[in-house]
């Protein structure tokens, strides 16, 4: 077999290694994980999003609809350590301000990196 | 989540290891569990055996997902799906960069040097090897699709061959009804049955009236993603004939 380079992982996608990166560079990274989905969620359950202490994300937990909700929570966790579980639904008025408009309901589970 | 532990996973994956990570929503407490050479379990989390089946049985269906009755999250972490390209053709090369970006590791095989070249596939895995011989050395399992574009019987058929031999999940050949059918009769020669040339989609691809080699390739790999995702009813409802 000839030796090519490996076709490189989407940046994207990326998540974990990305994540990694962030730490050996200095910077506090907190993960959320979709566990559990409701109705029309855009982003299936083990979805991730790893976000940095300056607000820098990549992944995704939703269609961009609680990307900004969930950022936000990400810093307490990061400042302050735990891990916490989001909620963000139809039946809770939050997450209509933050706007899953899409109908499903979803629970993210954030933790900071080690 | 702990940072030994993601080192872990991150290694595991770059040696195309499936693994499992296991999260008590309660405590934070994680564990990896792995299978494949080493079957074992790392991580401050204890899990007794009947969890380390439902992760492993998790891997198996690609699935993440809460334990059952519990306050445990199981995420899969598996290789990426393979997709193996047989000629490196000018659809090839559009398909190529398609498949990536949808997480496919792609290999493409051609015995003619001409065709397989760096310069021609600057990211991707060349093999310059008859197909059957290829195809047998890169094992191709139940996450891999295999596609055929070299349009030529001496390459496309041993490849075919290989490719019925193999749990592959998707196998497309590209040609007309006409050349399916040619086709499908020299295999069937050979000693394959109705059950085997079925599992063979061709004319490859979705029916979107694709003209280009690039919107061949998107019909290609629209067809892949239909045949990993969607049900079979699902999938026999979106052919065009069966439209209202």
């Amino acid at each position: 077999m000839n030796e090519s380079p490996e076709a490189k992982a989407t940046p994207a996608d990326d998540v974990l290694a990305t994540a990694a990166r962030w730490q050996d560079q200095g910077l506090k990274v907190a993960l959320a994980t979709v566990v559990a989905t409701w109705g029309s969620s855009p982003r299936p359950a083990g979805s991730q999003l790893a976000v940095d202490e300056n607000g820098r994300m990549v992944g995704s937990v939703s269609g961009g609809c609680i990307e900004g909700a969930v950022v936000h929570e990400a810093q307490g966790v990061m400042a302050e350590g735990g891990t916490k579980l989001l909620e963000y639904g139809v039946t809770d008025e939050m997450a209509w301000e933050v706007g899953l408009a899409c109908g499903g309901s979803l629970r993210v589970y954030l933790e900071p990196l080690d | 989540m702990q940072r030994d532990l993601l080192d872990r996973l991150l290694r595991l994956q770059a040696a195309k290891r499936p693994a499992a990570l296991v999260t008590d929503l309660e405590s934070g407490r994680q564990a990896l569990v792995e299978v494949g050479e080493v079957g074992d379990v790392t991580g401050p989390l204890a899990l007794d055996e009947t969890e380390v089946a439902a992760a492993v049985s998790a891997i198996h269906d690609d699935r993440s997902m809460l334990e059952a009755d519990s306050n445990r999250f199981i995420r899969v972490f598996n290789p990426p799906m393979r997709l193996i390209v047989v000629g490196a053709v000018h659809i090839a090369q559009q398909l190529v960069p398609l498949a990536a970006a949808a997480g496919y590791d792609v290999t493409v095989v051609d015995p003619r040097r001409a065709w397989a070249s760096g310069e021609r596939f600057p990211t991707v895995v060349l093999v310059a090897e008859w197909p059957d011989e290829a195809l047998r050395a890169l094992a191709p399992d139940r996450r891999t699709a295999i596609v055929t574009l070299t349009h030529d019987p001496k390459l496309d058929d041993p490849a075919l061959d290989a490719a019925l031999a193999s749990p592959a999940f998707y196998i497309g050949a590209l040609g007309s009804r006409r050349t399916q059918e040619r086709r499908l009769e020299r295999l069937r020669a050979q000693g394959f049955e109705a059950a085997d040339l079925a599992r063979i989609h061709g004319p490859v691809g979705l029916d979107i009236g694709a003209k280009s080699p690039a919107e061949i390739a998107v019909s290609i790999l629209a067809e892949i993603v239909q045949v990993r995702r969607a049900p079979p009813a699902a999938a026999e409802a979106s052919q065009p004939e069966a439209r209202p």
